[in-house]
């Protein structure tokens, strides 16, 4: 399979992070490290303009991103959750199955749950995406976050994101929840690990303290 | 994925005068010029970052105005635009109340998070999942290779392959959907780049292998489908659907079944069988229809009904197990209608 990073010019030059500094120790072969600002980027009326044609190579657009507007430049061939992690390094979406299996690449595109690695970022348009770094308010987690720290509903950690934007919007749309609805929330999640019983748990408990 | 550009069609009209090829033709033929379709974009996708389709350009539909409605009139019946997502038929009350196998099917088909993505014309329309169809190393007849390595009798991994009409590919399709949509008679609705519109019965928009391997269905690069319409249910129609599969929470089915029938009392007058996961094309069962029409849908009849649609088939080496269980689903169903 492809190298992951599809589509060019992964960008961001803010503070050091892990990544950053991972690339520039040269243990990434990552390329030219590009700064974007909005000046050139496409309005979303440009970038939904019917009849017409886009890429194949990178363009700049914007993004709604937990409520900020970003800039990155993408190919067509970019999908949401590579534009997320390595355009934005929004890297709490995760990629393991790159093929809408397993479901940790969840994210919301106008608060419904989405495979943010079947679809491409010019899918996006106008649409507003939240990602499981737009879960926690004002530097509180959410109950469900909380919930899963309290049942230990985390093992490796790869599903976990996922996970908990499915349990996070079970409780923003159903109120009365019993076990038989947060199976069917999480039923495209899949956790290796096995940890499904302990994120029911956490989850119908979260339930009782937000109602 | 192969880079691609993408063109955000602004009407039917001017997506059909830029795609020059479905995907089915470009699986056989591997130009990588190809201009594709895509709506919700989930099998395309699939195919784009197996690196066994790739194309030139994408032409996005999902945008385009119109196809995304939903009307139900007592009288006329259904309409579901092609760009409907699976979650949008799921949660419709209408569709529930007129169409419970519908309901039934759709609930049971992907995740929540694909079910918001996937459209109905994209799932109808979706290609096959055997493995060695979709296997980059397997060149296999549906991809204009010369054999098919499912069928092998030794070597062959065919235990969720086809056990009728399995003479040419043994493949099976993959929208358990469209189980449902046949056992209410629905129809496709296709427009071509002439403007011209089409009505296809279900039971005509699937396109066996034996009759032409390089295709699924009808379809055309050149057409493309804009609603999908169901007739009124009649006052004494009942349905329900069942689905096998290897996993609780989802899968790909081994076997479904979608039962409508007409019943005056305890009597079926009418009855409409439909086979997923059987066949290479959802398989309208005429031999359990037959069986159970005029009958009392009682547990003697429903059992003969489902051992009349099984008499016909011829199991793979790895598949056997699929005969008794459409024997017992079908009867499931059947009597569940009462």
């Amino acid at each position: 399979m492809e190298d992951k990073n599809q589509g060019s010019d992964p960008k961001k030059t803010k503070s050091i992070t892990r990544r950053s500094f991972l690339r520039g120790a040269g243990l990434s072969t990552a390329g030219s490290v590009l700064l974007t600002t909005n000046t050139f980027a496409l309005d979303y009326k440009e970038q939904l303009a019917a009849g017409k044609e886009f890429g194949p190579e990178a363009m700049t657009i914007k993004m709604k991103v937990n409520g900020i507007t970003e800039s990155l430049s993408v190919e067509p061939r970019t999908t949401l959750a590579s534009a997320l992690r390595d355009h934005l390094e929004l890297t709490g979406t995760k990629i393991v199955c790159d093929r809408g299996s397993c479901s940790a690449c969840t994210v919301y595109l106008d608060g419904k749950p989405v495979n943010s690695c079947m679809m491409s970022v010019f899918d996006v348009g106008d649409k507003e995406i939240t990602t499981i770094e737009g879960i926690a308010q004002n530097g509180k987690l959410h109950p469900v976050q909380e919930a899963f720290i309290e049942h230990d509903a985390t093992q490796c950690g790869y599903c976990t994101p996922g996970m908990v934007m499915s349990c996070v919007h079970l409780l923003d749309t159903n109120t009365d929840i019993n076990l038989e609805d947060v199976k069917k929330a999480t039923r495209g999640n899949l956790c290796r690990c096995g940890t499904h019983p302990h994120v029911f748990k956490a989850t119908l408990s979260a339930s009782k303290k937000t109602t | 994925m192969n880079k691609f550009s993408w063109y955000e069609a602004k009407s039917v009209e001017d997506a059909l005068q830029q795609v020059n090829s479905t995907v089915s033709e470009e699986l056989y033929q591997h130009t990588n010029k190809a201009t594709v379709f895509k709506s919700g974009g989930i099998d395309v996708f699939d195919w784009v970052k197996e690196g066994l389709l790739q194309p030139e350009k994408i032409v996005n539909i999902r945008n385009i105005p119109g196809l995304d409605k939903i009307s139900y009139d007592q009288k006329k019946g259904l309409s579901i635009g092609s760009n409907v997502t699976l979650e949008e038929i799921a949660s419709n009350p209408e569709i529930k109340n007129n169409y419970l196998a519908l309901h039934q099917a759709v609930n049971h088909a992907s995740t929540p998070q694909l079910r918001n993505i996937s459209t109905l014309g994209g799932n109808i329309a979706q290609h096959n999942r055997c493995w060695y169809f979709r296997s980059v190393d397997h060149q296999c007849r549906r991809k204009g290779g010369d054999r098919c390595f499912a069928r092998h009798s030794e070597t062959g991994e065919n235990e969720n392959h086809a056990i009728i009409d399995n003479s040419s590919c043994v493949s099976v399709h993959a929208s358990s959907i469209s189980t449902a949509l046949m056992a209410f008679n629905a129809s496709v609705v296709i427009i071509n780049s002439e403007g011209e519109k089409k009505i296809v019965s279900m039971d005509d928009f699937f396109v066996s292998p034996a009759k032409d391997i390089g295709m699924e269905n009808i379809l055309t690069a050149k057409e493309l489908i804009t609603e999908i319409i169901l007739p009124a249910p009649s006052k004494n129609s009942r349905s329900a659907y069942i689905k096998e599969v290897a996993r609780e929470s989802y899968d790909w089915s081994l076997a479904d079944v979608a039962v409508v029938v007409e019943v005056s009392g305890n009597t079926c007058r009418k009855a409409s069988i439909v086979l997923g996961a059987a066949a290479p094309v959802p398989y309208r069962s005429l031999e359990a229809q037959q069986a159970i029409e005029n009958k009392i849908i009682n547990n003697d009849n429903a059992v003969a009904a489902a051992k009349a649609a099984m008499a016909i088939a011829k199991p793979l080496a790895k598949n056997g197990y699929k005969v008794p269980m459409f024997t017992s689903i079908i009867e499931q169903a059947i009597l569940q209608t009462t």
